[in-house]
Order: structure tokens, then C-alpha cells, then sequence
């Protein structure tokens, strides 16, 4: 695991409501071992891959100002990697992760290039349409199932073992993931690059008089954060063993926007927590009715006009202060 | 490749320019004047179509449903104008577009819960039915040149509207500086609310217009909003010129781009992979084309501001 810095006496205040998250997160499969155990294993295991997803778009859009709408391309570009490759069998995942994240950083690095040459509204809409245009070539790919998607023949294999067939080691291997994921941004973002990215928010005109080249951070910063998306692409295949173009549509990258929002923009656990109450107010309100996003839209909409900072802003205001670095 | 496969396809392509150009209107003025980011643009031309589907049925006459679709679906804009958009105003962009997106999610599904998730058809009217004949060899249908022709009818109304009376000349101004407009003691919310209105209506109208040739089905606006997009980035915020020369060019180039690009790349390789690659890359052409032209332009073609 990657070390995180400034471990003094306040690590634990500051990390307490991560620290617990991960916690909890561990000791799930024991409380599913009691009940609905593939039930609740697979529903926790697809909030932890989606909170991979939502903690590298939180990199780019809580930290850095950049609202990304096409985010969802990365789940889909790291789906069809593991499904591409176990099509031409190729099934382990020491080949198929690595072949998920090049690829990802290479779109990352080329859409990055041209989008961020735009500001503002502009780079809203031609991160839209990359994502799109990805979401348009998986469709157009007739050998791998084009619209319908592809069935893989199974979960990738590590060192030609079965070691991840199990849901509990899956599970556990997606935990893994996430703390890795969720360390890396933390570390990114109190090093001198994270500052340097958060300055570009803060006042982007001010950084580059300073004399940072801010186009290449940004760039840099897009591509990790497209990478480390490519790899919850690559568990999200993995856990549903099936790849289609609805990884990507737009409305998926929206999905992620509203998780990172939703959990408070710019605090990397916020975005694990938005990606869990998304997707159980999800489950739970489709429990009730299947027009559940007749109620979720409305309450996005309420989230937005009254909610400033997300579902942490409204706990910490309620709370009363007590902010969080 | 014949020519009257050219002919057609630049007819249909020249079809969905206009199309597109009825709904990228009103978003560009929405985007240029109030800084404001809609989504829910997409779901204004599928309240459009319902609505005329709906007062079709009831009536029994297209053009009494159209008639009716219309004032309904500019009272629709201006209810959303008045709940939810006038409070996101003076919000960022990521406010927006979560709010929007939280609208785009309830209309989608408010419409199966109203009319059903079935598509409805709505019937050419009979005098609009039936082909006319070009040119020798060549069959148009007749509803689809109605369609281009009331696209560029409203195209010159709305280039008229825009740069010769006073409401045209205080939304320019808005477009370039919202802020000096307002000081000099224009009311910018009201300017604000017609132009979304306005905005909403003619997106509704072309929702009106498409509802006998395509199926009414929720969420038919969304695929079209994004290249609507695509159509006011190339074109610039703002800019009503732009949106029109960006639309048809989008146009043509999608229409044209997957009937031919195929065609064209079977002279370069082999025939399947050909068909293959042009698969792929059809769809591809328009965010192609609008990734080089941001390159040179990063502002559009024709940005209002500036």
C-alpha cells in the first residue's frame, strides 16, 4: 500500500470517517456470510468499483475544476480490454489489466490533449462528445457483440489460476483496489503536483503568471484519473462478466458526476460515499417502483438547489462546523 | 456511387441539418446569453413530439395537433423557466448540469408513465404524403422536403428576428456581455425567459415535426442533444449563424459519412475490412470533425463573445 503522508498526531482525526469506511468495507463479507450473502456481496462489490471510478473523477473534477463528461468512456475502454483479450483467449489478468490501463491513459492523453485547449462550458461538451465517440465505436464493433455486448467466458485468471472465481477473494481483491486507489489520490493530492493542480482551480491566470505550465498538469492529472477508471472498468467486466457499450452512454458519466457531487466535491472519501448512496438509493428506491428516477431526478434537483456540498456538506452543517481538510 | 444516392443522402442529410439547427437555436442563445449549460434541452423536443402525437390523436389532424403542440410546449419551457432554471443562474456550471441531468432523468420516465413506454406513431398527413418526383429517377417523399423547407423558412424568420428588431439586437448584446446589458438597464431575466421560451418552442416544434417519421419514444431527445452540442461548439456559443452553418454542416456530414465512408474506404482496402473500419468510423466523423475544428478555433466558428 502506498504510504500516506503526514502521519502525525492528527492522521487519525483527519482520516477518521475513511479509516472507518474501510473498515466496514472489510467487514462486510463476514455480515453477508450471515444472510443474502451473493446478494449483498455483489451489490457492495459494484459500489466499491464504482467508487474507483468516482474517486478518479473527483481527482480532475473536485480538485481540479475540470467537469468531465465523459468519464464513463475509461469504464468502458478498461471493460472491453478484458473483453477483447478473453475473446482471443488471453484471460490473465496480468496481461489484461495492463493492456486496460495503457489503453485508458492513451485515450486519456489524447482527448486530454485537444479538450483541455478549451475552458468552461466547451470543455463540458467536448469531453461529452469523446465520450460519445467512444461509446459510438464500441456499437459500431459487430465482432464483439456491438450493441448487445459480450458475454466473457468467465473471471480474468491470475497467474492461470482461478483465484479471483470466488466472489468473496473478488471482493476482497476490489477492496483492495479501492484502497490503493483511494491512497494514490490521497497522496497525489497533498504532493506538490496536487497543489499545483488545486491551484489551477483556485486561480488558474495566478499559477500560470507563478510559471507553471499548467496545460501539462492538467494533462498529467487527466490521464491518472483516466487510468485509474480504466482499472474500475476492468473489475466492473470482471464482476458482471459481460462487457456492452452501456458502460459508456452519457448518462453513466452524468451518474459518476452526481456520485462525486453527491458525496462532496474534493474529499476523495466523499466520493466512495456518493458512490454508495447512489447506487443504494438506487436499489432501493427501484424496490419500490420501477420509475424510481421519477423520484431520484427531483431529489437531484433538490440536492443541487439546496444541498451545496453534497450529502457531507448538509452532515457537517447539520453536525454544526467541524470542517474537514 | 450514383447520383441519385448523392442527391438523397444530401436531402436527408440536409434534413437532420435543419432539424438539428431548430434545436441548436435556442440552446446556443441559452448558453451565450445566460452563461447557462441545459441539458434538458433534448427533453423539450421529445415534450415537443409527444405533445403534438397527443393533440393529433385527440384532434384528428396533424396540423391542429401542431398547432396546439406549440403553445403548450412554450408554456412547458416557461414553467421549467420558472421552477428550477431561474435559481441556476448565477450557479456553476457543475450545478447545471446536475440540476439538468436530475430533470432529463424525471422527464424520461415521466413521459413512459404518461403515454407508456411503447413508441406511438403519428400518421403523415395526407397532403404532405406521398413522393415527388425531382428529377428523372428521383422519389422524395414529400413530408420530408415539408420538413426542410418550414426548417429554413424558420432559419431566415429566426436570422431576421435576430439581427433586425430590437428584442434580436438586445439578445446579441446579451450574447457578448450579459453583464453591460444589464447595467445599461435591460430587465436580463425576462430577456432571459424569452429566449429560453422561444428556445424551448422551437426545440418542441421540431420534436412536432420528426413525430410521423420517427417513432415518439422516451428518450429520443437524448442522442440528438449531444449533437446539438456538437453543433454549437463548431459553430460558437452564442452565435445563431454559427448554429445554422454548423447544423447543416453536421448534417451532411453524419448523413453523408455513413452511407459513403464506407463506399469511399472500400477503394482504399479490402471490402470487409473496409465495411468494418467505415462502420467505426461513420459514427465517429462529426466528434472527429468538431476535435479539429476546436484545434484551430478553440472558440467555434463563429463566437458571439469577443
Amino acid at each position: 500500500m502506498i504510504m500516506l503522508p503526514e502521519n502525525g498526531p492528527g492522521f487519525l482525526k483527519r482520516e477518521a470517517v475513511p479509516v472507518l469506511l474501510f473498515v466496514l468495507l472489510a467487514l462486510v463479507p463476514f455480515v453477508a456470510a450471515l444472510g443474502a450473502e451473493s446478494y449483498l456481496l455483489s451489490l457492495v462489490t459494484r459500489v466499491m468499483i464504482f467508487a474507483i471510478a468516482a474517486l478518479s473523477l473527483d481527482l480532475i473534477l473536485g480538485y481540479g475544476a475540470l467537469v468531465s463528461f465523459g468519464h464513463a468512456a475509461f469504464l468502458g475502454l478498461g471493460g472491453y480490454a478484458v473483453g477483447i483479450l478473453s475473446a482471443h483467449g488471453q484471460t490473465d489478468a496480468l496481461v489484461q489489466l495492463p493492456v486496460a490501463l495503457a489503453v485508458s491513459a492513451l485515450f486519456a492523453l489524447i482527448t486530454g490533449a485537444l479538450s483541455l485547449r478549451t475552458k468552461g462550458v466547451y470543455f463540458i461538451m467536448i469531453t461529452l462528445a469523446f465520450g460519445q465517440m467512444a461509446f459510438f465505436l464500441a456499437v459500431s464493433l459487430a465482432a464483439y457483440g456491438g450493441d448487445d455486448g459480450m458475454t466473457l467466458p468467465g473471471r480474468s485468471k491470475l497467474f492461470g489460476f482461478d483465484l479471483l472465481k470466488s466472489d468473496r477473494a473478488f471482493y476482497y481483491a476490489v477492496l483492495l483496489a479501492l484502497l490503493g486507489a483511494y491512497g494514490l489520490c490521497r497522496s497525489i493530492v497533498v504532493s506538490r503536483f496536487g497543489r499545483v493542480i488545486r491551484g489551477a482551480r483556485e486561480n488558474p491566470q495566478r499559477m500560470a503568471a507563478i510559471g507553471f505550465p499548467l496545460f501539462r498538469y492538467q494533462l498529467v492529472g487527466y490521464v491518472i484519473a483516466g487510468t485509474l477508471c480504466g482499472l474500475a472498468g476492468f473489475l466492473l467486466a470482471n464482476q458482471a462478466e459481460f462487457v456492452s457499450p452501456a458502460y459508456m452512454t452519457w448518462q453513466r458519466s452524468g451518474e459518476l458526476i452526481v456520485m462525486v457531487v453527491l458525496g462532496g466535491l474534493g474529499t476523495l472519501h466523499g466520493a466512495i460515499i456518493g458512490a454508495a448512496a447512489f447506487l443504494l438509493l438506487e436499489e432501493w428506491l427501484s424496490g419500490f417502483t420501477e420509475h424510481w428516477k421519477m423520484i431520484f431526478g427531483p431529489f437531484l434537483v433538490l440536492v443541487v438547489l439546496f444541498a451545496r456540498g453534497g450529502l457531507m456538506g448538509a452532515i457537517r452543517r447539520i453536525g454544526g462546523g467541524g470542517g474537514h481538510g | 456511387m450514383s447520383m441519385t444516392l448523392l442527391y438523397v443522402q444530401t436531402l436527408n442529410g440536409l434534413q437532420l441539418g435543419v432539424l438539428l439547427f431548430l434545436i441548436a437555436a435556442g440552446l446556443t442563445l441559452v448558453f451565450g446569453v445566460m452563461d447557462f449549460i441545459n441539458l434538458a434541452h433534448g427533453v423539450q423536443y421529445m415534450i415537443g413530439a409527444y405533445l403534438a402525437a397527443m393533440f393529433t390523436a385527440l384532434t384528428g389532424n396533424f396540423f391542429y395537433g401542431l398547432a396546439l403542440a406549440l403553445p403548450s410546449a412554450l408554456a412547458f419551457g416557461l414553467l421549467l423557466e420558472f421552477l428550477i432554471f431561474r435559481h441556476l443562474y448565477d450557479r456553476d456550471h457543475l450545478d447545471q448540469v446536475l440540476a439538468t441531468f436530475g430533470i432529463i432523468l424525471f422527464l424520461n420516465q415521466a413521459v413512459k408513465v404518461v403515454w407508456g413506454a411503447a413508441p406511438l406513431s403519428v400518421p403523415i398527413p395526407d397532403v404532405l404524403s406521398g413522393s415527388i418526383r425531382l428529377m428523372d429517377g428521383l422519389l422524395y417523399p414529400v413530408y420530408r422536403l415539408a420538413i426542410i423547407g418550414s426548417g429554413l423558412a424558420i432559419a431566415v424568420l429566426l436570422g431576421i428576428l435576430v439581427s433586425r428588431t430590437r428584442i434580436g439586437m438586445l439578445v446579441r448584446a446579451g450574447a457578448s456581455n450579459a453583464p453591460m446589458v444589464s447595467a445599461l438597464g435591460v430587465d436580463i431575466g425576462k430577456l432571459f425567459m424569452i429566449v429560453f421560451g422561444f428556445g424551448a418552442m422551437l426545440a418542441g416544434f421540431a420534436g412536432a415535426m420528426v413525430a410521423p417519421i420517427l417513432s415518439v419514444e422516451p428518450g429520443m431527445g437524448d442522442n440528438l442533444l449531444i449533437l446539438t452540442f456538437v453543433v454549437i461548439v463548431i459553430g460558437g456559443i452564442g452565435s445563431v449563424r454559427g448554429a445554422f452553418i454548423a447544423a447543416i454542416l453536421v448534417g451532411l456530414v453524419d448523413t453523408l459519412g455513413r452511407v459513403f465512408g464506407p463506399q469511399v474506404l472500400r477503394a482504399l482496402m479490402d471490402p470487409s475490412a473496409a465495411s468494418q473500419a467505415g462502420r467505426a468510423l461513420a459514427p465517429m466523423l462529426t466528434y472527429i470533425l468538431m476535435a479539429a475544428i476546436l484545434f484551430f478555433r478553440p472558440g467555434g466558428l463563429f463566437p458571439a463573445k469577443k
